[in-house]
């Protein structure tokens, strides 16, 4: 498969963009910010995803969704990271979506993969107890009790999860805290959560979840009992290549608005983009932004062409680790060839700094993902 | 789709009954490359078998066209024949700047005379080219040359000095920037000529490296005679073909600090020499140093490919200076960690070690137009900023 866009998915890119620019952008970001939104985004912009048919690009056509492609779905996301949209989009429509088409019973897949699709349904993932992302250090315990499963423990920094409708939790079934084996996943409903929204850096909410023995009816594993980390792993691998994409929009809305500044901006009677000095950093975060696209590229490439597992998590982590550095050198020379301004609230450089470094943290920064990466790689 | 499958048949027997089996391994070292010429000592007689038998299909310019004694393929054909060869390992039948630099140039802008009398001998790899470019005061500043073509009617004499000629000292010919006029701005009085090393006048000296090697030369042009009917395009419009040459040859640079780097990774080098304990390299810090250079060499192996469907796809791109910089740059890392994964071993004073290609390395990056350069292309360029 070629590494370029096909018609459909550049048509794809560009109507996401025109109905972004319309419909987000740094301006709303600020509304939700100053207005301390409990939610985090605005339920319309939401809705009018869902009836874009956003929701339902990766789910089957016979469930309900359009069963496009992930480098489809990757131009709306690469979108969303350059207008900063907020929304359930990637909980839901990505990783949500693609736990439940790759753990799902039958009877899940058809109860659930139609409501995402449609956007009725909001879930998130609550994978994480500490502040650095570690799935096997899992100690939320699962414990049987005649049909039913009781939940106890803390999941913390749960995108969405201060709202979802229902919750997927990794929970440890059988072994201790550091052990891949004895995870499981289970469905519960937000409803029954004690859950606190936690504000974030890039006023969003993070979703601090108390399980203080929640009961669950039986039927609602997702997967196989203990050997939670095989369904979960390939998700949070294409939620990653996801993340990338996003982190690839806003570093290079971050490296365009900071071009047009080069330009513009006079000092000592030049435009300050004629220094020489100035042009060869912007030369070198150019080519790093293209290096940053192959990879992205390849990433949601490597999803649709179903290459192995083993292959897409070591691409995913490679993504990961390369978007992290290039996104920390866009926002961070955006910030530095802006002078003062720069670090003032007036321009949105802070707020593009701001979401890079959350989405960086999420399943796994630069340092977890090189570490993998050659872990993967054999060594 | 069938013709191809039938060129892919015929190309694969051809192969299996003309490729000498001692030109199915692997070069041990540029020092086993054909590089042709007048006065080449072929290593062995499968050499030279290699090279005519190649010659005579004309694959050793697998997409020129037939009339100059090139193979007449077109793109697709071209790819088949690459990989087939590299499915036994074949060995390139001849390096030469005459397939990779002065032909592509006399193919855009030469007249046919110049073609018929040049293409077919640097097919059949019977004369070596080298290229008269940098002179002592012209490195970066390369319109600034000063090596003056007089003009005297029918010909030109031709005075001044190259430098970082590579291999003129072996070479049989050189495409030769000039200045024939000198009253107008320094890229308007430019031309490019061709003349035989042979001519009276013409001495060249190598340069010794850091490396211990000379793949470089100075040349001295003392009253050199160039007839005119060996100026490539219009006099005085040399630029525009330097400019061409110049991003064919960054591709080349570029694409070559890839192929060096993509040879054997690192981290399998270091797995190899240093072993693992308990799953990972002994060293941490080393093994952090090696991913930070597997990733960026993933990346940039990612981004040559996708820059390659898009001129496919597109026509011309305007990405060579980036895959220069990025490539040479690369490739420099490389040998830096490289010496941290072999210590002090790399460090032996020997041909073909790693501390010689190590230090050779360093010239990557100021060959072709230095990473600088590269980066004020792509800033003015690409970024349109001045």
């Amino acid at each position: 498969m070629a590494l370029i866009l096909n018609e459909e998915e550049s048509m794809l890119r560009e109507s996401a963009a025109a109905f972004l620019d319309e419909h987000a952008g740094p301006d709303l970001m600020r509304q939700l910010r100053d207005q301390e939104d409990e939610l985090g985004y605005r339920p319309q912009l939401w809705q009018a995803m869902a009836e874009l048919g956003w929701t339902g690009v990766l789910v089957p056509d016979d469930l309900g969704g359009l069963g496009f492609s992930h480098v489809g779905m990757g131009q709306i996301v690469e979108q969303i990271g350059r207008t900063l949209a907020a929304s359930p989009l990637v909980s839901s429509a990505i990783t949500a979506t693609v736990l439940v088409l790759g753990g799902g019973s039958k009877d899940q897949k058809a109860q659930l993969l139609p409501r995402l699709a449609a956007g009725e349904l909001t879930m998130a993932l609550a994978v994480d107890e500490g502040p650095r992302h570690d799935p096997r250090a899992t100690a939320l315990k699962a414990e049987q009790d005649g049909d039913q499963v009781v939940l106890s423990g803390t999941k913390r920094f749960v995108e969405d999860g201060h709202f979802a409708d229902q919750v997927i939790v990794l929970a440890r079934s059988s072994g201790e805290a550091g052990q891949s084996d004895g995870l499981s996943l289970y469905l519960v409903d937000g409803d029954v959560l004690q859950r606190t929204a936690v504000p974030a850096v890039d006023s969003r909410r993070w979703g601090e979840l108390q399980f203080d023995g929640v009961r669950i009816p039986g039927g609602q594993q997702l997967g196989q009992p203990g050997r939670a980390l095989e369904v979960l792993e390939p998700a949070l691998d294409v939620t990653r290549i996801y993340q990338c994409a996003e982190l690839l929009g806003l570093s290079r809305e971050c490296f365009d608005v900071t071009l047009r500044y080069l330009k513009e901006r006079q000092q000592f009677g030049v435009p300050i983009g004629s220094f020489q000095a100035l042009q060869h950093r912007a030369a070198i975060l150019w080519t790093e932004l293209e290096l940053a696209q192959s990879l992205v590229l390849s990433g949601l490439k490597s999803l649709d062409q179903g290459d192995s597992p083993e292959q897409v998590s070591r691409l995913a982590s490679a993504a990961k680790t390369k978007l992290s550095r290039v996104a920390q050198l866009a926002t961070n020379e955006a910030i530095q060839m802006h002078g003062g301004i720069g670090m003032t609230d007036v321009l949105d450089m802070g707020l593009y700094l701001k979401r890079a470094r959350v989405l960086e943290a999420q399943y796994g920064d630069q340092r977890y993902h090189a570490s993998r990466f050659a872990r993967l790689s054999g060594y | 789709m069938q013709e191809l499958a039938e060129f892919r048949r015929e190309t694969r027997l051809w192969l299996e009954d003309n490729c000498p089996q001692s030109m199915r391994t692997p070069f041990v070292s540029d020092k086993e490359r054909c590089w042709g010429g007048r006065r080449w000592q072929f290593h062995s007689d499968d050499q030279q078998l290699w090279l005519e038998r190649m010659a005579q299909k004309g694959w050793t310019a697998p997409t020129w066209s037939r009339e100059y004694g090139g193979g007449g393929l077109n793109k697709d054909q071209a790819k088949v024949l690459k990989q087939e060869m590299a499915a036994i390992g074949a060995r390139s039948p001849l390096d030469s700047f005459g397939i990779w630099m002065i032909g592509p140039a006399l193919l855009k802008f030469g007249s046919e005379a110049l073609k018929q009398q040049h293409l077919p001998p640097i097919v059949r790899g019977e004369i070596r080219w080298c290229q008269g470019y940098s002179e002592p005061g012209a490195g970066s500043d390369l319109a600034g040359l000063q090596t003056r073509a007089e003009d005297r009617g029918d010909h030109f004499i031709v005075n001044g000095q190259k430098v970082w000629t590579s291999y003129a000292d072996r070479a049989d010919w050189m495409f030769c920037l000039v200045r024939t006029d000198s009253e107008v701005s320094k890229h308007s009085g430019i031309s490019l000529v061709l003349f035989d090393m042979e001519t009276e006048g013409v001495s060249t000296r190598p340069i010794k490296l850091i490396s211990g090697n000379s793949p470089f030369c100075e040349t001295f042009l003392d009253n050199v005679r160039v007839e005119k009917s060996q100026v490539v395009g219009d006099i005085n419009k040399g630029w525009t073909i330097a400019k061409y040459l110049l991003t064919h040859e960054r591709e080349m640079i570029g694409g070559m600090g890839l192929a060096r780097g993509g040879d054997r990774s690192l981290s399998r080098v270091a797995v190899e020499e240093l072993g693992l304990e308990g799953g990972q390299l002994p060293d941490p810090v080393l093994r952090s140093e090696i991913t930070d250079w597997e990733i960026d060499a993933l990346a940039f192996a990612l981004t040559c490919e996708r820059v390659n469907d898009e001129i496919k796809a597109q026509g011309v791109g305007n990405t060579s200076a980036m895959l220069k910089y990025y490539g040479t740059e690369l490739n420099k890392r490389r040998y830096e960690t490289l010496l941290g994964v072999q210590g002090r071993e790399a460090l032996v004073w020997q041909d073909h070690s790693t501390a010689q290609h190590w230090l050779r390395s360093k010239g990557n990056s100021i060959e072709g137009g230095t990473s600088e350069i590269q980066l004020n292309i792509i800033a003015k360029r690409i970024l349109g900023l001045s």
